[in-house]
């Protein structure tokens, strides 16, 4: 790679791979995404290499491991370009198929195309897939597309254009000027209007300013920054070097939970190969501007997801949050002004400044701008990534893309924003979901989870699932958040385990009103999230689990009850055998009983049962 | 100095810029109850007892009154129904982490709180993790020999690794400080114990009589 000295050297540089370049030339890229890389990627990447040896296709056909194609659930996902054919779990034993049918033959493997779980309808090319139709990728557009450790890739299509523009023909003014006509938001959770908080950073005098990357993504089910920061380094790095200008920083820190290696490592490569080629350092491109990044790894703490908490771990403090204020903006990193924007954020400024502020105001809603990636989780046909329009409707979100509930089950609640999120029922599905309809009933944008429930899931023991999580990751520095966590889970142990009283919704109710206007960071304030949501939506489960001692989803065990049905018995003994404690017993011949003394429902029985007799209830 | 206005339940006052809001109000004689607050320490706002409430309704929130500066023109209940219930909420959930804590029954019990309807785990538990220890140690002595240590399910204080530490010299500032007097701290024999190490006490060369005599001197 070559050391870029000037704006019209990159300009030339970029002329000259696009020359060698044919946009026509076969492309295989193989999805090796958070997803699809446990599935096997890397063999199937592997396998297709060998076969592409075997075929003397080398140097006729380019192969490429990528970042997400979103479409997890049908993993390993295959894109073959310039047709647009997109294999669904493909195998290494498929690949020579692939190669031989469609590479060398020109047809489709009918077996691999998408088909729709309901309808049986096929889909060969992506634009077909329903999955993909109603999504708008800005920050996910060039994930399926380049290789995330060739530089050159990400030049090929456009990268590095808008540190050309701001660098030279910009001024930090104009920049945050531009940000903030755009009304981006930041994409962490809080959506705080991004470019009035470079704003207020570039207005605090100071030599020493910082900007950070929040890449600490760490609620269950959440990999919408790790897709990014594995899939498309760069777009992240040229955001910070743009954002760095606009408030007067030099230096940046990207920081990744070590629990992402691959997020790690791409990062880091993709540092040193920008600093190699110019992009980072001094003088960049001639421009009389220094800027560079350093990585900071995360120890697997949530709670660092914090910003005044990231701040103090890359400090080489104990990770706990500080009050506000100062914010760090005034007062940050090392005790200087200090922009801290999530990974999301900053791989949207590239394009917002290039395709202008008013292009990127125009998608969404009235107080949210530009799209927004989801992690589709859960109780839904089609997980994955998506990446939609800000306002787009939760049933378009899991219906429409997401293909519905598997199963043909009912859907029951969506949780969003992460485990301090809130669970919305079936009445809001026609909610547009922006930073502010979401708070209105209830729940947050968060970082953009979205766990998907349906009627198997009992929302008193989703809760109980979540307080818990938060309870191990709550940092304990302020009380209402360490000590309410801790009587929240008492509480909802005690419920789902048939010892619920009476007054426990009003102590709950009680203690996530303090933790909310007390506690000291985000967290703790979101942490009552999941209690006031379902208490709120689905009371009479609660009320079901106090009074009656059931759980009408048939999830907590402890409220179970299972007897057998002297009509459908047939003697067989199969749960006889089966029973640990020795709880089932009869006449021979005859229907068999369970002792609910001895019973200690762990549900063997039921699940040996061939004659659907024992009941549950 | 440069000063700033503001209400506090409908008092205006002035007080120096850079005062918390905390010295404002007892610049007004206003009590606001602390815990985890000393004068002589950087406030990081832990236990959540001082908070008060700013802002015009309906937009009004919460915030520590021990770290929260002053600004122009705030309006600040520190009575208020909202700040008086989180109060008690936070100090029942004290009295539900230490209940035998008298520093703790004694706040509760201004509050009108005499038990805690929230459940103990562990009856004798007396630490209520205000941290002012680690501050002093860190701040005061300046040699940081403890920190909490862990999140939320086993936060304590103590020394790197549980193991008696060489950063610490026994001054057994932290101990002097705890509110709850949970440190152990053995003095005998001319020795003095703490966070597992024993230290050997230097016998005072002045005397008693010398002592008395000096005291009275500068009396006179």
């Amino acid at each position: 790679m070559p050391k870029i000295e000037s704006v019209d050297h990159l300009t030339e540089y970029r002329r000259q791979i696009r020359a060698q370049r044919d946009p026509k030339q076969q492309q295989i890229l193989v999805c090796s995404g958070p997803g699809c890389l446990p599935l096997g990627s890397t063999e199937v990447a592997g396998a297709f290499q060998e076969q592409m040896q075997e075929k003397g296709l080398q140097g006729k056909v380019i192969l490429k491991s990528t970042g997400c194609h979103g479409l997890c659930a049908h993993g390993v996902r295959v894109l073959l370009r310039p047709q647009e054919i997109a294999y669904q779990k493909v195998t290494p034993e498929d690949v020579p198929e692939i190669v031989e049918t469609t590479l060398i033959g020109g047809k489709v493997v009918e077996r691999l195309v998408y088909q729709d779980p309901d309808s049986g309808q096929t889909a060969v090319h992506k634009s077909e897939i329903p999955f993909y139709q109603g999504q708008k990728p800005l920050v996910l557009r060039k994930l399926d597309e380049i290789d995330p450790e060739s530089l050159d890739d990400y030049l090929v299509v456009g990268g590095y254009r808008t540190l050309r523009k701001v660098l030279f023909k910009m001024s930090p003014e104009e920049v945050i000027d531009a940000v903030e006509r755009s009304g981006l938001r930041g994409r962490g959770g809080a959506g705080f209007l991004t470019g009035r908080k470079w704003r207020l950073c570039r207005q605090v005098p100071g030599e020493v300013k910082f900007v950070i990357c929040n890449g600490d993504e760490g609620d269950p089910g959440a990999f919408m920054d790790r897709a990014v920061m594995e899939g498309d380094p760069h777009a992240i790095i040229e955001g910070m070097i743009v954002g760095g200008y606009a408030i007067g920083a030099h230096q940046g820190y990207i920081y990744v939970r070590h629990e992402y290696p691959l997020a790690v490592k791409r990062l880091t490569q993709a540092v040193a190969q920008a600093r190699e080629f110019g992009l980072l350092g001094n003088n960049i491109l001639r421009s009389g501007f220094d800027f560079d990044i350093k990585i900071s790894q995360g120890s697997g703490a949530f709670v660092c997801g914090e910003e005044t908490a990231l701040i103090a771990s890359i400090e080489g403090n104990i990770g706990e949050p500080m009050p506000r204020p100062p914010y760090p903006a005034q007062k940050g990193l090392f005790g200087m002004p200090t922009v801290i924007n999530n990974v999301e954020t900053w791989a949207n400024v590239p394009e917002i400044i290039n395709m202008g502020p008013e292009w990127f105001a125009a998608l969404g809603t009235e107080k949210s701008k530009g799209t927004k990636v989801f992690s589709l989780v859960g109780a839904v046909n089609h997980t994955g990534l998506v990446e939609v329009p800000m306002g787009t409707t939760l049933r378009q979100i899991i219906f429409e893309l997401g293909g519905g509930i598997p199963g043909g089950r009912e859907f029951k609640a969506v949780q969003t924003g992460g485990p301090s999120g809130g669970c919305i029922p079936k009445q809001f599905l026609d909610l547009p979901v922006d930073y502010d309809s979401l708070q209105e009933v209830g729940s947050i944008m968060g970082s953009g989870g979205m766990i998907v429930m349906d009627t198997t899931s009992c929302m008193v023991d989703v809760a109980r699932y979540f307080i818990s999580f938060l309870f191990e990751e709550s940092c304990g520095k302020c009380t209402p958040c360490r000590e309410g966590l801790r009587q929240l889970l008492n509480i909802l142990n005690d419920i789902t385990s048939g010892e619920g009283k009476e007054e426990h919704i009003t102590l709950m109710e009680e203690i996530c009103t303090t933790m909310a206007s007390a506690s000291l960071c985000g967290l703790g304030q979101s942490a009552a999230n999941p209690v006031l949501t379902t208490l709120k939506y689905f009371r009479a489960e609660y009320e079901a689990h106090i009074r009656d001692k059931k759980c009408p989803a048939l999830v907590c065990r402890p409220l179970l009850t299972y007897t057998i049905d002297p009509e459908a018995c047939t003697a067989c003994l199969a749960c006889v055998r089966e029973c640990p404690v020795g709880a089932i017993s009869g006449p021979k011949k005859e229907a068999q009983h369970i002792d609910q003394d001895i019973c200690i429902k762990c549900g063997r029985c039921h699940d040996v049962c061939q004659f659907d007799a024992v009941k549950v209830e | 100095m440069e000063e700033v206005g503001l209400l506090i339940n409908g008092i205006y006052l002035k007080v120096p810029q850079g005062y918390t809001l905390l010295q404002a109000a007892q610049q007004l004689g206003v009590d606001i109850p602390t815990l985890c607050y000393h004068p002589e320490l950087p406030s990081e706002g832990n236990c959540r007892l001082c908070v008060v409430e700013i802002g015009e309704y309906p937009r009004t929130r919460l915030v520590n009154s021990c770290t929260y500066p002053v600004e122009p023109g705030l309006n600040v209940q520190t009575h208020s129904e909202k700040v008086l219930q989180a109060r008690r909420i936070v100090l029942e959930l004290l009295l539900a982490r230490a209940p035998k804590a008298k520093l703790i029954q004694d706040l509760a019990a201004e509050m009108g709180i005499h038990e805690s309807r929230f459940k103990s785990e562990d009856p004798y538990e007396l630490c209520v993790l205000c941290g002012l220890c680690v501050r002093t140690c860190r701040e005061i002595v300046g040699v940081s020999a403890i920190s909490m240590a862990n999140r939320t399910p086993g936060k304590l204080v103590t020394t790197p690794f549980l193991e008696p530490s060489d950063a610490c010299i026994g001054c057994g500032s932290c101990a002097f400080v705890c509110p709850t007097e949970v440190i152990p701290y053995i003095e005998k024999d001319g020795k003095r114990i703490i966070w597992g190490r024993e230290f050997e006490l230097v016998r005072c060369n002045v005397k008693l009589e010398q002592k008395l005599k000096s005291i009275s001197t500068v009396k006179l």
